[in-house]
């Protein structure tokens, strides 16, 4: 058998399931997704990677990327947006790496927040702060 | 003890000590030696690489005169550390002698005194011969430009940056590195890069589109038994500092995880020295040294700053070599079995009256101005003030352009962008044509006319300088602060974005700048596509010639507090 290149993509993508979630109606605040989250279990840091650009190049589509290995799920939230919840990715146990990169729309310069949970149910949390300037003027 | 003569020489592991409190003896020895070509080149040679690094040229082929900052803040933990020291502070800081060639050269006080004795700087010519005298000592010298290269001039303009690629071909570079070379258009850089005969390398560039490198990371030389990687890192603002849709499929970043992976990759190829060729400005380069591991020299770029000694890094030596063709760095290494083990450092001045202009290059210059010779040497005016741009805050070349903006365009509030580039003039100097270009020549002149309301004004004042005086360097993201006229401000630079600028005034009436009214603000060099009106620079040669002679007066509408 041979496996084509787009075979060994598929295979290599069946560990992971993204959800990018329509958030509900009602807004809830960071700190209530986080808590929603971890569960109440105390937030470390450490053995996650949020890469996020220093200042956005353009606002609308922001590349972000998160990597935890271990996790079983990772969420990213955009703290200064009016909807703060961007996506949850969900890794089962055949995905052959717990990364993953989105690009995101950021309305103002804000905090960036990945949070990971391990597989023993513990939560680390990563922010970066992504700055939306006007620009101009550099020289 | 560390011996040195007019340049630093010493092992990394002492320079650690000596280096984090900063400096040395430099100037003294070099104040009292007569001016002349072989002082000024003297060097023995040291170890078994030399590195040669010019930046920031702007496309001056000719000495020019070139003030250097009188104001220029550094925030957070670099306040008060070299590069953000200037005048008598930089003199006491070197050690260097008041009204000595180096004072000239590296400071700001007395300039129009001091130029007229030691003359001007710089010459793409005079750079040849120095090149040359260092490859006649160490033929195997690795020459690096840092980028800012083919814009900055009428010639350059014109030409599409051919005239400085003809020239720097001249010169023989062994590696570049960019930033305002993409203001050319991405069809024009890449038809520019396909015929160099060396690499125009950039680590952080990538395909906007698929997130992959664009262009050649470094490149690996053999210089003197030992490999050397070149590392390029282009100015990492690109898309935001200057018209993005001239470049739309690039994206660029600091990225500093790329950096450390290809210092990585470049060890693991077997290289013993890292050098990463930066077009990042100082401060950025500074944290950069500090977080990336590996990295031995950084040659830096961007910010214009010229030093006479290397600042240590931990065991990363940064050289800041100047802009405009005023200065060459040479650094001597000796690097043995992937080790740097010590170095030898010479900032060299390029006195234009003291250091014989290389024939050749002198020749392929001159060639290249001759088709514009007369449009260059027309005289528009005459200046009674000393105009000079460098500074974070109003330069008096700015306040000229404002000036012309408000009257041309009958505009109640005028912006002029924060460049670092723009050579000076002395007071009784002529305004030719092509001064009046050194100052403006770039792709996206525009000189538009809008309305603002005073809240918006607020808001892009704020951003700016949230640009400049954020206390992490790497959200700091590119030029000196917008330069205003018509209107003043105060300015406290230690206070977050969106709490510096406060007493936003009209000069003419006195009156506090209304959040809600609606002003006409002339402007030029707008990032966005589309901007409408003439040529900044015709609408300034207009406004010159009906002046006659231009007096640009003491400007102290921005009052600064915080630093």
């Amino acid at each position: 058998m041979t496996i084509t290149r787009r075979d060994a993509l598929a295979i290599g993508f069946g560990g992971l399931a993204a959800a990018t979630l329509p958030m509900p109606a009602f807004a809830a605040t960071v700190e209530e997704l986080i808590a929603e989250f971890s569960g109440g279990a105390e937030i470390g840091s450490g053995g996650l990677t949020l890469t996020a650009p220093e200042i956005a190049e353009n606002g609308n589509t922001v590349p972000i990327g998160v990597d935890a290995p271990g996790a079983v799920s990772i969420m990213i939230l955009a703290t200064g947006n009016p909807t703060p919840p961007v996506a949850t990715f969900n890794f089962g146990p055949a995905a052959g790496s717990q990364a993953a990169s989105t690009r995101i729309r950021l309305a103002k310069t804000q905090d960036v927040v990945a949070l990971a949970k391990m597989a023993d149910g513990s939560v680390v949390q990563a922010t970066s702060t992504v700055k939306v300037t006007i620009g101009g003027c550099g020289g | 003890m560390i011996s040195r003569r007019d340049f630093l020489q010493a092992t990394v592991a002492a320079s650690a000590l000596w280096g984090a409190s900063g400096v040395g003896n430099w100037g003294r020895l070099a104040a009292q030696q007569a001016l002349t070509q072989d002082k000024l080149l003297e060097f023995e040679d040291y170890g078994n690489v030399t590195l040669i690094h010019i930046t920031d040229i702007h496309a001056q082929m000719k000495p020019i005169w070139f003030r250097e900052p009188e104001i220029n803040l550094g925030v957070g933990e670099v306040n008060g550390l070299p590069p953000h020291v200037t005048g008598a502070d930089f003199l006491k800081l070197f050690n260097i002698e008041t009204g000595s060639p180096h004072a000239y050269a590296l400071t700001y006080p007395d300039f129009e005194g001091l130029a007229k004795g030691y003359g001007r700087m710089g010459g793409l010519d005079r750079c040849a011969t120095v090149i040359k005298a260092i490859r006649a000592a160490r033929p195997d010298a690795l020459l690096l430009d840092g980028g800012d290269t083919w814009q900055g001039s009428l010639t350059a303009e014109r030409t599409k940056g051919q005239d400085m690629v003809n020239v720097m071909n001249a010169l023989k570079p062994d590696a570049m590195t960019s930033h305002w070379e993409f203001t050319l258009g991405i069809d024009r850089v890449t038809e520019i890069v396909e015929g160099l005969d060396f690499p125009f390398l950039g680590a952080n560039i990538f395909d906007a589109e698929w997130d992959e490198p664009a262009y050649e990371p470094y490149k690996m030389f053999e210089v003197g038994g030992a490999q050397v990687a070149v590392i390029g890192q282009a100015f990492p603002y690109l898309p935001i500092a200057n018209p993005k849709w001239m470049f739309p499929n690039l994206s660029f970043g600091v990225r500093e995880e790329r950096m450390a992976e290809v210092v990585q990759e470049v060890r693991d190829a077997g290289a013993d020295l890292v050098v990463v060729l930066s077009h990042n400005g100082f401060d950025v380069d500074r944290k950069m040294a500090g977080n990336v591991e590996g990295i031995d020299v950084i040659l830096t770029g961007h910010t214009h700053d010229a030093l006479p000694e290397p600042v240590m890094v931990g065991q990363t030596l940064m050289i800041a070599s100047g802009s405009n063709g005023k200065f060459i760095s040479r650094v001597d290494l000796d690097v043995q079995n992937g080790q740097m083990l010590g170095f030898r450092h010479k900032l060299i001045p390029i006195f234009s009256d003291v250091i014989e202009p290389d024939a050749e290059v002198a020749g392929l210059i001159d060639a290249e101005r001759e088709p514009f010779k007369a449009e260059l040497e027309e005289v528009l005016g005459t200046t009674d003030s000393l105009l000079y741009r460098r500074g974070n805050f109003n330069g008096t070349w700015d306040d000229l352009i404002c000036n012309a903006l408000i009257d041309e365009h009958q505009a109640d509030i005028a912006l002029s962008p924060g460049f670092r580039w723009g050579p000076s003039l002395l007071p009784g100097d002529s305004i030719t044509r092509e001064d009046l270009h050194n100052a403006t020549a770039m792709s996206y002149p525009a000189a538009y006319r809008s309305e603002m309301t005073g809240g918006t004004l607020h808001t892009i004042l704020e951003d700016v300088a949230d640009n400049l005086f954020n206390p992490d360097p790497y959200y700091q993201q590119g030029g000196d602060m917008v330069r205003v006229g018509g209107m003043g401000y105060h300015i406290d630079v230690s206070k977050p974005q969106g709490s510096r600028i406060t007493n936003m005034t009209m000069l003419k009436t006195g009156e506090a700048v209304d959040p809600a009214k609606t002003y006409v603000v002339a402007g030029w060099a707008s990032v966005n596509e589309g901007t409408e009106g003439p040529a900044i620079w015709d609408l300034v040669e207009g406004w010159i010639k009906k002046q006659g002679t231009v007096t640009v007066d003491p400007n102290t509408s921005v009052q600064v507090t915080g630093a």
